[in-house]
């Protein structure tokens, strides 16, 4: 018998540092070396769009300390970037020029905000780490003006948080509404109508063209495509992000929309994994259809699907994944769920939760659940949405007249 | 030592196999109904982001938080995986005369 493989994994964010601690808990006996190219403890990244902008001393939030690593038998090394693999001879090169070799390996290298390709574009600030939202934070004293380039969920949370502190914010998005691909329009329209009542100025269908610096005694103008300017105090653009690729792409890997991998997250190299907002991989729910999603539950099960087929030697191509995408946002006291892939252009049926919350259902034509999402406060939203998401993972075919009168107890469905 | 049991609600104000928050002094409390009809007691909040687990739904023995579905046992406050790492603290339950009564200790 040969000795269990050392596994290496490239990114301690939260796919990387889930699926190193997964290896144990699956039974892996190897050497478990987690590279990552922060200086931090793996840590979560939802909270630097919330609490770590309205709170002045936000708490880090950790995903796993650094004893609890160790005690598992995890060597994370901090500040270790990988600039290459080599695949013929199973090792990951540094960037300080060190080798590691690898028995298996699991690309987590997440994904990198999209840069504003206008003139002075680079002087907007983008919001991934957790250096990033400190220096977001820093510049966000009560009445400093912030414009938000891009109304997706990472600017209009930051648009909320900043509303917190009391400054003034403006959120630019050239679409005709927030959220346009996420989102079923209802929802959409209700979290647009709380931004204005809340003093936003959130303004749609108008693109940016340009971003000046120190002009007139304004630290920012920025210049919009219907010709108006806007002073400001710090811009922060909000417009997407994109698979970090270059290290599989340069080993010759698969990339379709990120680094594709198979529904236990294996690469066209069967050593090599990929996890997370990295990869993309085929979804049972689309009948195996390819997606990237970059969720946090995504990241988390991902890393714990690549860690139980690396610790059970699992042979050949698994098939397309049956995870649910799940995905959460909070804004002022509104919570947002979204469970499965809605379609903005099929029909969605309604389902009043109570407290002013909603519920948005759609199914398939052939009568299967595909996908919910749900706005309100968090005790009305949570438990029918939880419901609700094992419903579609069952496959099942509710009664959507049911399903859209409140007084059918969700529960009852379940047995 | 004498425990210091509080009355904290009638046994019929919980649906089997569900949840409700108890305030008392100042602090949050969870108190389930398994599916076999037993009582237990536990803090209110989640320890991963100080959640009201009454809003999270019951499941056999398991308590999900509602916010991002951390679970826990609830008849030993044990955290049963990613995200939440930090047990809960469960609270002594007895039923007398109808009504829950749980020691805060
Ligand atoms: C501000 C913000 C708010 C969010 N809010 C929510 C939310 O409310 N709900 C939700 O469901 N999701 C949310 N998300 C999404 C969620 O956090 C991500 O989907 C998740 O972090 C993805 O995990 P990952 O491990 O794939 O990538 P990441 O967490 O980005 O980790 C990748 C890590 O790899 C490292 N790395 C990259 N390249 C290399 C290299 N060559 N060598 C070494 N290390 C490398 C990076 O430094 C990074 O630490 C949010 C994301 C952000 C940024
Ligand atoms: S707040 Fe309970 S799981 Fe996050």
């Amino acid at each position: 018998m040969s000795a269990a493989p050392r596994v290496v994994v490239v990114g301690a964010g939260e796919a990387g540092a889930r699926a190193a601690m997964a290896l144990r808990e699956a039974g892996h006996v190897g050497e478990v070396v987690l590279l990552g190219a922060e200086a931090h403890a793996p840590y979560e990244r939802p909270p630097l769009s919330k609490a770590a902008i309205v709170d002045d001393e936000p708490a880090f939030p950790a995903i796993a300390a650094a004893a609890d690593l160790a005690g598992r038998g995890v060597e994370h090394r901090r500040g270790a970037t990988v600039v290459a693999i080599d695949r013929a001879a199973g090792e990951v090169a540094l960037a300080d020029g060190g080798r590691v070799p690898y028995g298996r390996l699991i690309l987590a290298t997440g994904a990198e905000p999209r840069r504003l390709a206008i003139p002075g574009g680079e002087h907007a600030l983008t919001l991934r780490d957790w250096g990033d939202a400190a220096r977001i934070r820093r510049h966000l004293a009560p009445g400093a003006r912030l414009c938000v380039i891009g109304a997706g969920f990472i600017g209009l949370e930051l648009a909320a948080s900043a509303r917190a502190r009391g400054c003034a914010v403006s959120v630019i998005e050239p679409l005709p509404r927030p959220l346009v691909r996420a989102v079923p329009a209802p929802l959409a329209e209700r979290l647009a109508a709380r931004h204005r009542a809340e003093g936003v100025d959130l303004r749609c269908g108008i693109g940016v063209a340009s971003i000046a610096v120190e002009r007139d005694g304004e630290p920012f103008t920025i210049a919009l495509t219907d010709g108006t300017t806007l002073g400001a105090d710090l811009v922060v653009a909000g417009i997407g992000a994109s698979p970090r690729v270059e290290l599989a792409k340069a080993a010759g890997l698969a990339i379709d929309n990120g680094i594709a991998v198979d529904g236990a997250m294996r690469t066209s190299d069967p050593r090599v994994f990929a996890i997370g907002d990295c990869a993309s991989y085929p979804l049972a729910l689309l009948d195996g259809r390819r997606v990237r999603l970059e969720s946090w539950r995504n990241a988390q099960q991902q890393g714990e699907r690549a860690a139980r087929a690396i610790a059970g030697d699992e042979p050949g191509v698994a098939a397309p994944s049956d995870a649910v995408p799940w995905f959460w946002s909070d804004q002022y006291d509104l919570h947002l769920q979204i469970a499965g892939l809605p379609d903005g252009a099929a029909p969605f049926v309604e389902r009043p939760l109570g407290d002013g919350a909603i519920m948005l259902l759609q199914a398939a034509p052939d009568g299967r659940l595909l996908a919910a999402a749900a706005l309100g406060p968090l005790g009305a939203v949570a438990r029918d949405m939880r419901i609700v998401e094992t419903l579609i993972a069952r496959r099942a075919r509710p009664d959507m007249a049911a399903l859209a009168d409140p007084a059918t107890k969700l529960k009852g469905l379940l047995r | 030592m004498a425990g210091n049991w509080v009355d904290a609600c009638a046994a019929g104000d919980i649906d089997q196999e569900d949840v409700i928050r108890f305030d008392h002094s100042g602090r949050t409390f969870a108190i389930y109904r398994s599916p076999d009809d037993s009582y237990f007691a536990t803090d209110g909040l989640c320890t991963h982001e100080q959640v009201h687990l009454a809003d999270g739904l019951v499941m056999d023995e398991i308590i999900e938080c509602p916010k991002h579905n951390g679970r826990f046992d609830y008849r030993t406050g044990a955290a049963k995986g990613a995200p939440v790492c930090v047990d809960l603290k469960t609270y002594p339950v007895k039923v007398e005369g109808g009504r829950v009564m749980i020691d805060l200790g």
